[in-house]
């Protein structure tokens, strides 16, 4: 009854959706307010449909019902209720659910929300949204159904992956999900743009928190991922320019050099074909994102061809919106405005320059990871594409990006003055000389990059708090002056400073953990003692427990430095009885931002068991550092002047001139 | 023919083993320097059955007996080339996580810096572009033409009794 119920929900959502993608643009075609307004209560009546459907796939998995052949294949009725709750999106059709979820959600906003935008714009964006939103219902009931019954049901599910039963599944895919489908708000933008010929400051002053909103998502979805395969997979590694990687990083690459062109287009009504084609770019490179991971065509061309079904529907849906935005664009974009004029060194300039970097590490991304398929598909041809090309070309492009980006706020608007930024940024630029020296020194004999890598870092770092010292005339007023006007400053700065930091921090992280680890890797005998970077690790006991739907081995380590006790450590092996596979729960000491890490390998005939332990210094910068550009946009984001929907009756007027 | 009986008994002892771990304890040379380039080799290396794994990372049967095959062609003093060619040369270019620079490779390593010089020269040439009509070479730009004059007449003109009042 829930299932019929979850799929009947979905059904009429996709009936909402065909008239939200219609009835408005006819209604702004006849100029007709009560048709474009059907859009607005569509989007609501969407969200509540679909957020029935999902949470009736939700309670089939809570109550464990066996007849439906998703929850049989993804479930087990011992499973934790956590495992049972996140299970719903940990696999294929109920990640798709979880997707149209968000895109009827940030659909519903927009309509909730923008009551202050132009009637015709918002019936076009809803309209474009209804779009989406029906081609992927199309999809889940057609290839792709969650709520399909088994005639003769099971007493037992098959239980989910067990990699997957971890609490970063309970983050990570919605995080992702929210960034991926939240750049369908600026792409919705875009398209309205196009199709009404017109785009202003007030286009860029919807779409500029939109954008930040799906960024934040992103930054923070990339990042939890990267953490949850570090402690999950078991030998340390944090990012491995996997396809599926590869196809989060590429929207958020253009995504990134889309907050920025919107910067532009906002405050200087410059870049605003550039802006709209971004827009579309990143969208659609999110929807590639989809295809890649859900059409099963990385692990092998060949799988795909064998189940072409779902593959060739994404496809499909790929084309057709894709090149449809982009033919749209090439017809319409001519018609709109160019605005204000710059010169190559002003604030506009390092915006463009910022752009051209991060779209030339897009488009590096892009064919790294599509090449060997299309190779294969052309040539028959298999090559592998894998990290130490993605480090040779991807890592150039990301150097001259980060010397530019402390130069970036430091200039004025339409004409800046380079030699003034350059002085303003010599403390910062000392601090990186002392730095590199100092490393130099101390790693002398050992990796040259590494210390001109964590100089560039204290650039970045020293760069973006110079800009803020500036603004706050710190040094030259006094002090209780320059905290008065650092509490003064826009958030927006403050935003900007932060999440440019961030990008130094994680590089510090970057380059401390892939030069200076230290690992052991050895068989131990409780009672032996492994010694790593200044550590002495006593393996206790190793013992055997039940866990609810595992078995686990759980190996006990003392830790002392220095001979102080710092703590116990248990790393374990679980091994899954319903699928009859295993995982390895990683044990991390956290000293500061370095961990230790140990990892359990197999037990021998002697009872001795294979473990490696890695000293990873200041590994957690990794993840700081996009934590903290996610709040540096959170900061950005809470600025009164780009408030999402802040309502601004009175002075609306004045609400729409450029910020700053 | 000891070599491939060797590499023979490596396989079959690979297949009898449990699920082996990234690189076991009992794979490491003792000589440091050696394991060293055997490990940077390594991460050069793909996991063949897996998914973009280098066999350095890998836990799978068939990585493992990829680092013993290339720790034994080191013990047996080939240089780190010699060993890149001997496994292509087995297995073919897939094994390789950085293809090389062939004719089917070329679009692959040129067109990232192609997007670079290509998308700077586009800046350069729009940016030119667009200065040399911000400077308003066209004279027709700066003057008013007739119909415009007599328009701004007309605006005056309509404006004007406002503003007496």
């Amino acid at each position: 009854m829930i299932a019929e119920a979850g799929h009947y929900a979905l059904v009429l959502a996709l009936a909402l959706a065909l008239i939200q993608s219609s009835v408005p643009i006819l209604g702004a075609r006849w100029g007709d307010h009560a048709l474009m307004n059907v859009a607005r209560s569509t989007a609501l009546a969407q969200l509540l449909f679909v957020a029935a459907s999902f949470t009736a796939l939700v309670m089939l998995h809570v109550v464990s019902d066996f007849s439906v052949v998703n929850v049989f294949e993804n479930s087990h009725s011992m499973k934790p209720l956590l495992y049972k709750i996140t299970g719903v999106w940990g696999n294929h059709e109920g990640s798709m659910l979880l997707w149209v979820s968000i895109l009827a959600l940030f659909g519903g906003l927009v309509a909730a929300f923008g009551n202050n935008l132009p009637l015709s714009l918002r019936a076009h964006v809803l309209a474009v949204q209804g779009w989406i939103a029906a081609a992927f219902y199309l999809f889940i009931l057609v290839t792709s159904n969650p709520f399909l019954r088994i005639a003769s049901p099971p007493i037992e599910g098959r239980d989910l992956n067990p990699v997957l039963q971890d609490i970063g599944l309970a983050v990570h895919p919605p995080m992702l999900y929210l960034g991926y489908v939240g750049f369908s708000i600026s792409f919705s933008f875009a398209v309205a743009a196009l199709i009404e010929g017109r785009i202003d400051a007030a286009w860029a002053r919807w779409v500029r928190p939109w954008t930040l909103v799906a960024w934040i998502f992103l930054t923070l979805g990339i990042a939890m991922g990267s953490y949850w395969a570090y402690y999950e997979l078991g030998w340390g590694g944090w990012w491995f320019w996997d396809p599926v990687e590869n196809a989060s990083l590429m929207p958020w690459l253009a995504g990134t050099a889309l907050l920025h062109s919107a910067v532009v287009m906002e405050k200087r009504n410059a870049l605003k074909v550039w802006t709209i084609l971004l827009s579309i770019l990143t969208f659609s490179l999110s929807l590639l994102g989809t295809f890649l991971v859900r059409s099963g065509v990385l692990t092998s061309v060949h799988a795909f061809a064998t189940d072409p079904a779902r593959g060739v529907f994404i496809l499909l849906i790929l084309c057709l919106f894709i090149g449809g935005s982009l033919s749209l664009y090439a017809w319409r974009a001519s018609a709109l405005k160019q605005g204000g004029l710059f010169a190559p060194v002003s604030r506009e300039g390092a915006l463009v320059l910022n752009n051209l970097f991060l779209t030339s590490a897009c488009a590096t991304v892009f064919i790294g990871t599509l090449y060997p398929l299309a190779l294969e598909v052309l040539t028959g041809d298999k090559i592998s594409v894998g990290a130490p090309f993605f480090n040779l070309t991807f890592g150039p492009l990301f150097v001259p990006l980060l010397v530019a980006m402390p130069f970036a706020p430091l200039l004025a608007w339409k004409r800046g003055d380079l030699f003034g930024a350059a002085q303003r940024l010599t403390a910062a630029g000392i601090a990186a000389l002392v730095a590199i020296a100092v490393l130099f020194a101390w790693t002398y004999g050992g990796a040259t990059l590494a210390p001109l890598a964590i100089g560039l870092a204290v650039f970045v770092i020293g760069g973006a708090l110079s800009d803020l010292a500036e603004r706050m005339g710190l040094f030259r007023v006094p002090f209780g002056i320059a905290m008065r006007r650092g509490r003064g400053l826009p958030r927006a700065t403050w935003g900007t400073a932060l999440a440019h930091a961030g990008i130094g921090v994680a590089l510090i992280g970057i380059v401390c953990e892939t030069t200076g680890n230290s690992e052991y890797i050895g068989t131990m005998q409780p009672r032996d003692v492994a010694s790593v970077a200044g550590y002495r690790l006593k393996l206790d006991e190793i013992t055997q427990r039940q866990g609810p739907n595992f078995r686990e081995m759980i190996a006990q380590f003392t830790v002392t430095l220095d001979g102080e006790t710092l703590q116990v450590m248990m790393p374990s092996k679980r091994n899954f009885t319903t699928r009859g596979s295993s995982t390895t729960e990683a044990a991390l000491l956290t000293r500061g931002a370095s961990q230790l890490y140990i990892s359990l390998g197999d037990i021998n005939a002697e009872g001795a068991i294979a473990v490696r332990i890695y000293h990873k210094p200041l590994v957690l910068l990794i993840w700081w550092g996009p934590v903290l550009m996610a709040f540096g946009g959170l900061l950005s984001l809470s600025d009164r002047r780009l408030r999402v929907g802040a309502p601004k009756p009175a002075k609306a007027a004045r609400a729409l001139q450029p910020a700053e | 023919m000891k070599k491939l009986f060797a590499s023979l008994f490596i396989a079959a002892a690979v297949s009898a083993a449990p699920a082996a771990h990234a690189v076991q304890p009992d794979e490491i040379m003792v000589d440091p320097a050696k394991e060293a380039r055997a490990r940077d080799l390594s991460r050069e290396l793909r996991c063949m059955v897996c998914q973009n794994q280098s066999i350095d990372d890998s836990d799978a049967p068939l990585a493992r007996d990829l680092r013993l095959l290339v720790r034994e062609r080191i013990a047996s003093g080939d240089s780190d080339s010699q060993v890149i060619d001997f496994l292509v040369a087995r297995y073919g270019e897939f094994v390789l996580l950085k293809p090389r620079f062939s004719p089917h490779t070329l679009l692959l390593w040129l067109l990232p810096p192609l997007a670079l010089v290509g998308g700077g020269l586009a800046l350069c040439f729009y940016s030119r572009r667009r200065s040399n009509t911000g400077n308003a070479t066209d004279p027709s730009l700066l003057h008013l033409t007739e119909e415009e004059e007599a328009k701004l007449e007309r605006l005056l003109a309509a404006d004007a009794p406002d503003k007496k009042t």
